[in-house]
């Protein structure tokens, strides 16, 4: 078995104008770098974007923003694109926010084989509008469906040539829900090695969820809010 | 009246001993830096850490490792890391004790909003509606009127909701007040503050029952 690719243009091959990708990360935290980087370059437009955030305006998600390849985004929170902020209020950019913990369990349903689930956040809101509402435990909840994509691409610290995935601190966040609800999920590591090198009781995304996957270059990890005390 | 860091530590008062807790962008993150003595509490971070630590020294940051601010951070021994789904789960699941959070408008009845203003600011809510709906216990941290003078404590909220009738209790600058069927209560006056003033500055209903007393703050 062997899901090796040279590189992310290899990598993201039948990407199409249209489709919908997962991305994952958190802020600028465990995203695909080389990947967007790509997507970038090959210009495929009208994308549907699943992704917590929308990067900054000149990184990450926000590159593709920039060139305007995105036409839907479905995230969480959005604060820190100007560009995003202005394509969405202008109405150019469809959006369809929904709450944080929503997201990351609509992502695992959908690789789960969970069509909908209940839930309580977002009921009284905006979420909550046009969904069936259900009782439980004396609480209302709200219906939720599960998501796939056509393409999750997802970042991991260390990966195997089964796809088994390590992620490394908080940038494990949404990348190994997501790398469970794509038709085809792409991984791209910072590391990648034989397998059998990773212990089997540490891997954090089995490799039946992977079909791609690619040691990454050049990962720039750029940090959104520096923040650090002085040794004195 | 208090600022930023007094309201932060009036609610650093409120944490007890073994509690899990997530604490919110702005205010509610300063609350890290004022636990009481003997107390050993839990930071839960959503983006999928507990165990949160203080910042990291200069030169010694992590790109991989942010708290839901997207702040840099460091662990703390015991410090556990996890996905999404299951931090989530923690948070639905009711296995943390405490959530601080700020907001733009509270109203008596225990709706919050703090995720949107129509046409204008429209950031997200991120774990916020989560948060609220699943939390037996949460404390709102902000400032009791805004840039304009005008009350953010309401008879109802004017703003898209970011929950409906969860908040028990809120921290501002003026004064503690708690959500006790259906009306705010005044329990606390930050020091300096009148009931008179206090009640001006509230626009939702409010009972004050007997002598209110001032805020302890070191």
């Amino acid at each position: 078995m062997n899901k090796v690719v040279a590189n992310s243009n290899e990598a993201i091959e039948g990407v199409k104008d249209g489709m919908t990708l997962m991305l994952g990360g958190f802020g600028l935290c465990g995203i695909p770098e080389n990947c967007i980087g790509s997507l970038v370059k090959k210009g495929t437009t009208n994308l549907t974007c699943i992704s917590n955030n929308a990067g900054v305006d000149d990184f990450g998600l926000g590159l593709l923003l920039q060139q305007r390849q995105i036409k839907k985004m479905i995230s969480s929170y959005v604060g820190e694109n100007d560009e995003f902020e202005r394509q969405m209020l202008s109405g150019e950019l469809e959006v369809d926010l929904i709450p944080q913990g929503s997201l990351a369990e609509r992502c695992r349903a959908g690789g789960a084989g969970i069509p909908a689930f209940y839930t309580p956040a977002g009921f009284g809101t905006e979420v909550a509008e046009g969904k069936e509402i259900r009782e439980f435990n004396g609480k209302p909840h709200i219906l939720e469906s599960a998501l796939t994509a056509d393409f999750a691409i997802v970042k991991a610290w260390k990966g195997d040539r089964f796809g088994n995935l390590v992620f490394k601190g908080t940038a494990r966040n949404f990348n190994p829900v997501m790398a469970m609800a794509g038709k085809i999920t792409i991984a791209e590591v910072e590391e990648l090695v034989e397998p059998g090198e990773l212990n089997p009781n540490q891997i954090h995304t089995p490799g039946i969820f992977v079909q791609r996957i690619f040691q990454g270059v050049d990962y720039e990890k750029r940090i959104e809010q520096r923040t650090v005390r002085s040794k004195n | 009246m208090l600022d930023k860091v007094g309201i932060a530590k009036r609610i650093a008062q409120e944490l007890q001993d073994g509690w899990y807790v997530n604490l919110g962008i702005g205010i509610p993150t300063l609350v890290a830096n004022y636990i009481p003595q003997g107390i050993n509490v839990e930071f839960q971070s959503e983006n999928g850490l507990l165990g949160m630590g203080a910042f990291p020294y200069d030169g010694e940051e992590d790109a991989d490792l942010i708290n839901a601010g997207k702040q840099t951070v460091t662990l703390l021994p015991g410090a556990s890391l996890f996905d999404s789904a299951t931090s989530f789960a923690m948070i639905r699941g009711q296995h943390v004790q405490l959530t601080v959070l700020g907001a733009m408008e509270v109203a008596e009845n225990g709706d919050i909003a703090n995720w949107k203003i129509p046409g204008r600011m429209v950031k997200g809510m991120g774990g916020a509606m989560d948060l609220v709906a699943s939390a037996e216990n949460i404390i709102v941290a902000m400032m009791h009127t805004n840039k304009k003078g005008e009350s953010k404590i309401l008879s109802k909220c004017t703003l898209p909701l970011t929950g409906v009738g969860c908040v028990k209790k809120v921290v501002t600058n003026l004064a503690v007040l708690e959500i006790i069927n259906g009306v705010f209560h005044l329990i606390e006056r930050a020091p300096g503050v009148s009931v008179e003033e206090i009640q001006n500055a509230t626009e939702g209903n409010l009972v004050v029952e007997g002598e209110i007393p001032e805020m302890q703050l070191d």
